[in-house]
């Protein structure tokens, strides 16, 4: 019992001892109270992994929130197939974020301040996956939204910085109001926020409809829906993508950490955790779907052209996510949470491994300013080779395996199948370019940085380029506890063991379609290869021309589909504006009592102050009170 | 929106109110047609002497509007206060009778109250014209 | 009519009595003690007294009303008064040094306060039009003075000015408002109004509707709803920090107390017609009060729009139309004075002599040189925001569940997004704190009583939050449904 509650307290103990002591005593020593903490809850949860593995799943109530006539609420854990999963992704990546943490961070003058924060993510993250009810989760949720604002304006002399942080932190505010009001509705047709209660009871909301400005909906949509809502802003899908890729401005760990196994893969763990209910609503299902292939291409062809090598990856972790809520939407649960495995450790891989060529540049982030790192880096370079190998999807690296998976059972489910294994096989295309384009760019060719730059180049201190090899380990070997039963008898291990939980996917194909899906997986990945070395090994001024000959779309593409621009244009700046300009003058003073001010001065000194009231603004108050009132009868007798 | 009011609206129809809005029609015309009328038919001949608010008295001087000591104020606020109660004692006085010994005390309590405020009022030196 | 009746009449009203008479003596001791702290003492020695007192008829006497019935005693009035009390203890425990520093530190400080406090208290028993705008005008002339109390600046002369003018304002229209009431139904007796309306079958008059309409002005004007707010950010700006924390807490209470009693009990056949009012009220309130405070750099300002926003929310429960709804909007009020009050707290404690730490910039940095009092800010905020596990939350959750489950999921659905808005304006305060480098040192005035005030505050925060089953179990046995 105490060891499940261990697992998330040893970061928020970290997380304290840091925040209090930091300051004036632990300093630059922080890491040798969060490594620990962070390693000490990797061991307990690989633990309550085998414990689950046994065949024991745990659901604990630990304390009763609210008690209050038919007003109950309990906190637990529980601790499942599920869980124990997504435990070991979040844990095992924290842990090596962390010791990777110590080299990068090195010298920051928030060191202490750092590793608190990252503690205090990992312990939300935690709380987050462990919970057995709604509320638990929505304050695991918030709680990571909070901490990434924190973390990704960590570095908030950086205007940008603090700005992404901001960022992340409206975009996801937009997200997590759908997703409270979807817990709040879960309460009341449910009248519990247990999960094991509600899963067992989702029977009643069969046929329930509610209605909303004069149209029915259905009931169990709307709830998924909602709960939707947060898992897109969460796990950064369509529409509300914007955030995370600025959210690479913080520093490299924390990208890691965010990109990797906090943070983003919330949303898709929640939506995996309420597959029961999701899976009575057929609209919800197709939403997911549809929602997840369509950011998986369109994030992929956003990444195909841009510079900066963080950039890239970030948009190939949208992209990744999509791929798993695709997973989702057609009923492949553990296909999704396979993948969301899988993809933990070569997307940190990836994001650990720029870092160490940003690290070597000096912050250089531009890739056009790069190549021929490989003589110079050759451990990096061997751990990005790995992670490209694995989200590429050759076999046997590790993404292989659990995007074959995807691609399968998209292409045997459902009726919108066929059209998402389609958007997921182009999106698997131009991930194999945009990879490789970003190797060959970064270590290939030849030195195109400054010579200051070209003099200082060295392979990372061992403190991060452990880390990377572990890492790579995991990129490489993760997805062969999922080998489909086709290559393998017995295969696919982790979908059995998901199975109690998530269920098996259903959907039918003979062996040869599920040959020829693998089949053009490969292909497509080997075929993205061999476009990118010729772009960019061969014919290196082809790039140039192809950029030259499709000029409009380049700049579509570079620019983000000017989604950015669009949001500004639609939201930010006529709130602003409505704000500052209309409600205030109209509501507040401020503009009437500058032209009240501005009446010549004729009864003198003093009296003129009071007079700025009494004629003024007071008058004003007062007549706006009376129109209110009168509008309110007028109202009343014309509206009905 | 979700209001219902159906029910209301069967007793309640603005025409029923139709007379109410032609009162406050003819009420403002004749209000200000009668002022309307005066400013047509009235001679207007204005003089320097003839506009000024004493036409047969002294020549102002200066703003007709300045300031009183605030000192005026509170004396004569205090002297309202006081006066109320000196205008309470009186029906309280007629009917003392009847009101028996619970009235004496209510009285009793109320001008110890203001017996408080006459204090607080006298220490603060708010008797003290200068 | 005899005088032991009275004398029972009498004890029901002891907490109020002992109040005034607390004042009193305040007015007298303040001639002769210097010492303004005593002053403070004994006026929190005498509202534990009315508060043991009202705690003795709680546990004594089942609900009753005295004094023909215009007086009742029930478990709403005394959660009510609960508010009252904690709200002017912890006033006077932030305002003993802040009003030095502003040389505003008179005797008459605390006496007003009580009365203030008495009015309250008996708006919230008050079963009768006629005493419940008795107690409201005790109250409002206390806060208009208490807005006016620093003399020698203008702001504050101003505030007191446009609060009393516009609490005139608000005053006659409640007037109209029961006279209209009282003329159709022929009584002032809330029950009475209620038997009145279905007896002289008039509960689809318009008349009867006017009179209520007005009612719902005047009471809105008190707890600040659009467009009846206008007064408030300029009187929460300009009245002494301490007072504006007083009233953007017990005014409100109260002034939810009444309308909460008036539309239930006098009104309760006619929620459909006093919604198809608050709906609008309540929308408008929260969109005004949420999207103005957006554009504010002064934080007294910023939490006076905070305050309207709150209001909005609040009303959310009363439109619920039950029970569980009234019982939600008076737990908001609670946890709403807890948060509010610390909040003003921290801007207290940046006020120093010849500095005025109002504005937004003046916490910039804050959490470098002072963590603690920026921790205690932040997890006000966060209350305010709603965010949990702070008692913030709790109010929230309760409030739209009720408003849900009465079928109003749309108003949730807007609250909510309004309540997303909120988060950027005092997240902002956060993020100002936690994230940029300090302007200039801010050197923070403490005092022993001040920080007794934060630390009750910042725990009730917390604890409502992490332990929020007492505060519920206790607003439900009050209100029961």
């Amino acid at each position: 019992m105490l060891k499940y509650i261990l697992i998330p307290l040893l970061p928020l103990l970290s997380f304290i001892i840091n925040i209090l002591f930091g300051r004036n005593f632990i300093k630059d020593k922080a890491h040798w109270i969060a490594v620990p903490a962070v390693a000490g809850s990797f061991i307990l949860a690989v633990s309550a992994f085998m414990d689950v593995q046994a065949g024991n799943v745990i659901n604990v109530n630990i304390y009763n929130w609210i008690v209050s006539g038919n007003f109950n609420v309990t906190i637990g854990f529980l601790i499942d197939q599920l869980t124990a999963i997504m435990l070991i992704v979040v844990t095992s990546i924290s842990t090596l974020i962390f010791i990777y943490s110590i080299g990068y961070m090195h010298g920051d003058g928030g060191y202490y301040r750092f590793f608190s924060y990252l503690s205090l993510f990992v312990f939300s993250m935690l709380m987050l996956v462990m919970a057995n009810n709604f509320l638990l989760l929505y304050f695991g949720w918030e709680a990571v939204g909070l901490c990434s604002y924190f973390l990704i304006g960590f570095w908030f002399h950086k205007k940008s910085a603090a700005d992404a942080g901001k960022k992340a932190f409206i975009v996801n505010r937009f997200g997590d109001f759908g997703f409270g009001l979807g817990v709040i509705l879960v309460y009341l047709t449910f009248g519990s926020l247990d999960y094991l209660k509600i899963f067992s009871n989702t029977g009643i909301v069969l046929g329930q409809t509610i209605n909303i400005f004069g149209n029915d909906i259905d009931l169990i949509t709307l709830i998924c829906l909602m709960l939707f809502c947060g898992a897109i802003g969460k796990s950064a899908q369509i529409p509300l993508h914007v955030w995370l890729p600025d959210a690479m401005e913080g520093p490299t760990p924390v990208s890691a950490l965010i990109h990797a196994a906090t943070m983003v893969t919330a949303g898709v763990f929640m939506v995996a955790r309420c597959n029961p209910l999701f899976s009575l609503s057929h609209t919800a299902m197709n939403t997911v779907a549809v929602v997840g292939g369509v950011t998986a291409i369109f994030a992929a062809t956003i990444a195909l052209v841009q510079n900066d090598i963080k950039r890239v990856i970030a948009y190939s972790t949208v992209s990744q996510l999509g791929y798993m809520f695709l997973a989702l939407g057609v009923g492949a649960y553990s296909a999704g949470i396979f993948h969301l495995y899988t993809h933990a450790y070569f997307k940190a891989l990836l994001f650990l491994g720029s870092g160490s060529v940003i690290h070597a540049l000096h912050n250089e982030q531009n890739m056009q300013n790069m190549g021929g790192l490989k003589k110079y880096m050759p451990i990096t370079y061997g751990v990005f080779i790995l992670a490209t190998l694995s989200i590429t999807g050759i076999p046997p690296f590790a993404g292989f395996f659990s995007k074959d998976e995807i691609l399968w059972r998209a292409y045997s489910g459902g009726e919108l199948g066929k059209f998402l294994w389609l958007l997921a096989t182009v999106a698997a295309l131009l991930t194999a370019f945009y990879s490789w384009r970003l190797i060959f760019l970064t270590f290939h060719g030849r030195f195109r940085g400054t010579h200051e730059q070209e003099h200082h180049l060295h392979e990372s201190p061992r403190v991060i380029t452990v880390p990377l090899m572990l890492l790579a380990i995991g990129a490489v070997a993760a997805g062969w506890v999922g080998i489909p039963p086709l290559l393998m008898e017995h295969g696919d291990k982790i979908g059995e063991f998901l199975a109690p939980v998530l269920g098996h996917p259903h959907g039918e194909g003979s062996h040869a379609e599920e040959m020829m899906v693998m089949g053009m997986s490969i292909l497509v990945a080997a075929a993205g290869w061999f476009i990118a070395y010729q772009m960019y090994v061969k014919k290196t001024d082809l790039p140039m021309k192809v950029g030259a000959m499709f000029q409009p779309l380049y700049k579509l593409l570079y620019n983000k589909y000017y989604v950015d621009e669009l949001y500004s244009r639609i939201f930010v700046q006529p709130v602003l504006k409505l704000s500052d300009k209309v409600i205030l003058g109209f509501f507040d003073a401020k503009i009437i009592e500058g032209v009240v001010n501005g009446v010549p001065n004729l009864i003198g000194a003093f009296s003129n102050k009071f007079r700025k009231i009494q004629t003024g603004l007071l008058s004003n108050y007062g007549l706006v009170m009376a129109i209110g009132a009168l509008a309110i009868i007028g109202y009343i007798i014309f509206m009905r | 929106m979700c209001i219902k009011n159906s029910n209301m609206s069967e007793t309640f129809v603005p025409s029923d109110y139709f007379p109410v809005v032609i009162f406050f029609i003819f009420a403002l015309l004749i209000g200000f047609g009668t002022l309307l009328l005066g400013v047509v038919l009235r001679p207007k001949r204005p003089y320097t002497q003839k506009l000024y608010p004493y036409e047969s008295g002294n020549p102002p001087v200066g703003e007709p509007r300045y300031k009183f000591s605030v000192k005026f104020y509170i004396i004569a606020m205090l002297f309202v206060v006081f006066d109320v109660e000196a205008v309470f004692l009186y029906p309280w006085a007629v009917a003392y009778n009847k009101l028996g010994i619970f009235g004496f005390a209510e009285m009793m309590l109320f001008v110890f109250i203001l017996l408080i405020g006459y204090i607080y009022v006298w220490k603060k030196g708010a008797f003290d014209w200068e | 009519m005899n005088t032991a009746n009275y004398l029972v009449d009498i004890t029901m009203i002891m907490p109020e009595l002992t109040l005034i008479c607390v004042a009193l003596i305040l007015l007298l001791l303040d001639l002769v003690v210097k010492n303004k702290e005593v002053l403070a003492a004994v006026g929190i020695a005498g509202t534990l007294v009315a508060l043991y007192g009202t705690y003795k008829l709680f546990v004594f006497h089942a609900p009753q009303s005295v004094f023909a019935d215009m007086f009742v005693l029930d478990g709403y009035s005394n959660f009510f008064k609960l508010i009252f009390y904690l709200n002017i203890i912890l006033t006077i425990l932030i305002s003993l040094k802040y009003m030095t520093i502003e040389k505003a530190s008179f005797g008459e400080y605390y006496s007003l306060l009580i009365f203030a406090t008495t009015g309250m208290m008996i708006m919230a028993s008050a079963a009768d039009l006629i005493v419940l705008y008795l107690g409201l005008e005790l109250m409002a002339l206390s806060t208009y003075i208490l807005a006016g109390l620093m003399r020698k600046q203008l702001r504050s002369n101003e505030a007191a000015l446009k609060y009393f003018f516009l609490g005139a304002f608000s005053s006659a229209i409640l007037l109209y408002g029961i006279s209209m009431t009282y003329g159709l139904t022929g009584t002032t007796n809330l029950r009475e109004i209620a038997a009145a309306l279905q007896t002289l079958n008039i509960m689809e008059s318009p008349a009867v509707f006017l009179g209520l309409i007005f009612l719902i002005v005047a009471f809105g004007f008190k707890v600040a709803l659009a467009p009846f707010h206008m007064w408030a950010p300029d009187v929460y700006e300009g009245a002494p920090t301490s007072i504006t924390a007083f009233m953007s807490v017990g005014p409100k209470a109260a002034g939810f107390a009444v309308m909460g009693r008036v539309l239930f009990e006098a009104f309760g056949g006619m929620q459909m017609q006093w919604n198809s009012i608050l709906i609008p009220l309540a929308v408008i309130t929260m969109a005004v009060g949420s999207i103005i405070a957006l554009a504010q750099t002064n934080i007294k300002r910023m939490l006076a729009y905070s305050s309207i926003a709150h209001a909005g929310y609040m009303l959310l429960g009363i439109i619920a139309g039950t029970p569980e709804g009234l019982a939600s909007t008076a737990n908001y009020l609670m946890i709403y004075m807890f948060m509010n009050i610390g909040a003003f707290a921290i801007v207290i404690m940046l006020r120093r002599e010849g500095f005025q730490g109002e504005n937004l910039d003046d916490y910039m940095g804050l959490a470098k040189s002072h963590p603690l009092a920026s921790a205690l800010m932040l997890i006000f905020m966060f209350s305010l925001t709603g965010i949990p596990p702070t008692a913030g939350f709790i109010g929230k959750f309760y409030v739209f569940m009720e408003v849900i489950r009465s079928g109003y999921t749309y108003l949730a659905i807007i609250a909510v997004i309004f309540s997303v808005i909120s988060a950027f304006f005092y997240l902002r305060v956060v993020m100002y704190m936690y994230m940029k480098d300090p302007k200039e040192d801010v050197t923070l005035t403490t005092s022993s009583t001040l920080s007794i005030a934060l630390a009750i505050t910042a725990i009730m925060v917390l604890i409502l939050g992490i332990f929020p089953s007492f505060l519920l179990n206790l607003v439900r046995s009050s209100i029961p449904g």
